[in-house]
């Protein structure tokens, strides 16, 4: 099967500046994929190349077998991208905005489409509005409908939700994932991990211009093995028995390291026995945040 | 060919919603300087013989005008998309960079050649004027405001703020423009401004231009095509080169 997205020894510098390190990437069609990483880390770089925006210093990028430089067109026909800044044109109305990207895609009539993806963005009461007059919100969706223009089968999204409020990063993620279900492969970018953890099929993450983990989210957020129990205790010390498990303090407040579950029994049991009450506990199960916050302390422990 | 239509139309379409700004403010300020200057200079300078000053003046004046706005419009266009960043719309499409350079200096042109006819035609209700080779006229508004319209691709391009924009519009087109002989015939001039004259590319379109009406130039008209035409190639070349190797817009 053609990848989706195909980089082989991808790299990029700005003077003595190394945006990206020799990437490699393959992403499939039909996936839903994060890439992630700190500002700085080389992901609009990344993009960029993809979108024919940047020229890579050297190493290949293809989108679904198109090579983008040398197959720029049709490459370009296969991808949407939303771009991460919130760019408009404010001479046109919301419906003239998408008629002429269709036309840049070489479609004349496009409007069944076109009233589709305003009804599902939810502008289809502003298409006749000057895109002035839209709400930072309003302006994103347009700008992920301007993407959608050419019913591309591969698209990137940078920093789809920032700065849209929370209900209505709801309903985009709904539309997003449908599109995903027709078969359509995203790429995205984002702050929420959370958000990413609860979409992405696999995951990338970027530092410093080079991949430091490219995995199933599954895989990934279980690679720290264990979880965290924490508990509110009438007692700023704990009983000798659990003075050895590994964790940390915060006045009352105990988070311990446990491997499995079998171990809340005993801990529980510990504090039973020496009389401390237990005001409130919490099991915390390992996230992408605590995964991705410990990636990021690795590498850098590892590179200093 | 949808693909160079639309970006043709968008930017036709974004000089005619603020036509009035774009059209109508150059015509009044062309017929401004016609009368003031031809009613200044009546009595005191004859160029050619049989024909008054201020009839001397329209060809030039219309020629000015022409270049003028086809230089603002791409230019323009550019910087504004560059600035607010919409030119990624135009950037994410597979357009060719060919296309995209028609599509510009086409819109460029139209606009330079709506402005011309707009002063041409309120010029003949005031004064006589003749037109004795039609082809002319057509050929060399035609060449100049591609010219221009490509130098506006180029502008645009290079410039990374509108203050360099407009050093580009003050430093090189105006003087090129004011010195190129629209007021007056260069052989009235002294003989080393006669000879810059002669450097100056802008001096061959507004010469043709205005033999296509009197029939008189101070060179041949074929000299002067000859002139505009390889400028013409040379500058396209250029811009054609800044487009593709994605200069100041694909980093």
């Amino acid at each position: 099967m053609t990848p989706a997205i195909e980089i082989q020894r991808l790299g990029k510098c700005y003077g003595a500046l190394v945006a990206l390190d020799n990437v490699d990437l393959v992403i499939q069609p039909g996936e839903f994929f994060a890439l992630l990483g700190p500002n700085g880390a080389g992901k609009t770089t990344l993009i960029s190349i993809l979108a024919g925006l940047t020229r890579a210093s050297h190493g290949t990028a293809s989108v679904m077998g198109y090579d983008v430089l040398s197959g720029y067109r049709e490459a370009r026909k296969r991808l949407g991208v939303v771009p991460q800044e919130l760019v408009y044109d404010p001479f046109f109305t919301v419906r003239e905005t998408l008629v002429i990207q269709s036309g840049y895609f070489g479609l004349k009539r496009n409007d069944v489409w076109i009233d589709e993806i305003l009804h599902h963005l939810d502008l289809t009461e502003k298409a006749h509005a000057n895109v002035r007059a839209l709400s930072g919100g309003m302006k994103r969706r347009l700008l992920i409908a301007q993407a959608l223009v050419h019913k591309p089968p591969v698209i990137i999204l940078d920093e789809p939700t920032a700065g849209v409020d929370v209900d209505l990063r709801q309903s985009l993620w709904q539309f997003i994932r449908q599109l995903n279900l027709q078969g359509h492969t995203i790429v995205l970018t984002t702050h929420y991990l959370e958000e990413a953890e609860a979409l992405c099929n696999r995951v990338a993450v970027l530092k410093q211009g080079k991949i430091i983990a490219l995995d199933s989210m599954h895989n990934l957020v279980h690679s720290t093995r264990g979880y965290t129990l924490e508990f509110r205790l009438s007692s700023e010390k704990l009983p000798s028995g659990l003075q050895a498990w590994p964790g940390k303090q915060d006045g009352c407040l105990h988070s311990l390291k446990i491997k499995d579950s079998s171990e809340i029994e005993t801990a529980l049991s510990i504090l039973r026995e020496s009389g401390i009450q237990v005001f409130d506990i919490k099991l915390l199960q390992p996230d992408l945040e605590s995964v991705f916050m410990k990636l990021m302390e690795a590498d850098s422990a590892g590179s200093a | 060919m949808t693909g160079f239509y639309t970006l043709f139309y968008k930017e036709l379409l974004r000089f005619w919603k603020v036509s009035l700004q774009t059209i109508l403010a150059p015509i009044l300020s062309s017929l401004l300087y016609l009368l003031i200057f031809s009613h200044v200079l009546a009595n005191r300078v004859q160029v050619y013989d049989g024909v008054t000053y201020a009839v001397f003046l329209i060809p030039g004046l219309v020629m000015m005008t022409v270049l003028q706005n086809s230089f603002a419009n791409s230019s323009s266009s550019l910087i504004q998309s560059k600035i607010t960043g919409n030119l990624v719309f135009v950037l994410l499409s597979p357009l060719s960079y060919l296309e995209i350079f028609l599509a510009y200096i086409s819109a460029s042109t139209l606009r330079g050649l709506m402005v011309g006819m707009g002063v041409y035609a309120a010029a003949l209700l005031f004064y006589p004027l003749p037109l004795q080779s039609p082809l002319w006229v057509i050929l060399f508004a035609l060449l100049g405001s591609a010219l221009l319209g490509v130098l506006g691709v180029i502008a645009g391009i290079m410039s990374d703020k509108f203050d360099q924009l407009a050093a580009f519009q003050n430093f090189i087109i105006l003087p090129l423009t004011f010195l190129s002989g629209v007021f007056y015939s260069i052989h009235s001039l002294p003989p080393v401004w006669q000879l810059l004259s002669h450097l100056n590319p802008f001096f061959y379109m507004i010469d043709g231009f205005r033999y296509g009406f009197f029939g008189i130039s101070d060179i041949s008209p074929y000299i002067s095509m000859s002139v505009v035409l390889c400028c013409l190639i040379v500058i396209s070349g250029w811009a054609l080169w800044m487009l593709k190797s994605g200069y100041k817009i694909r980093s």
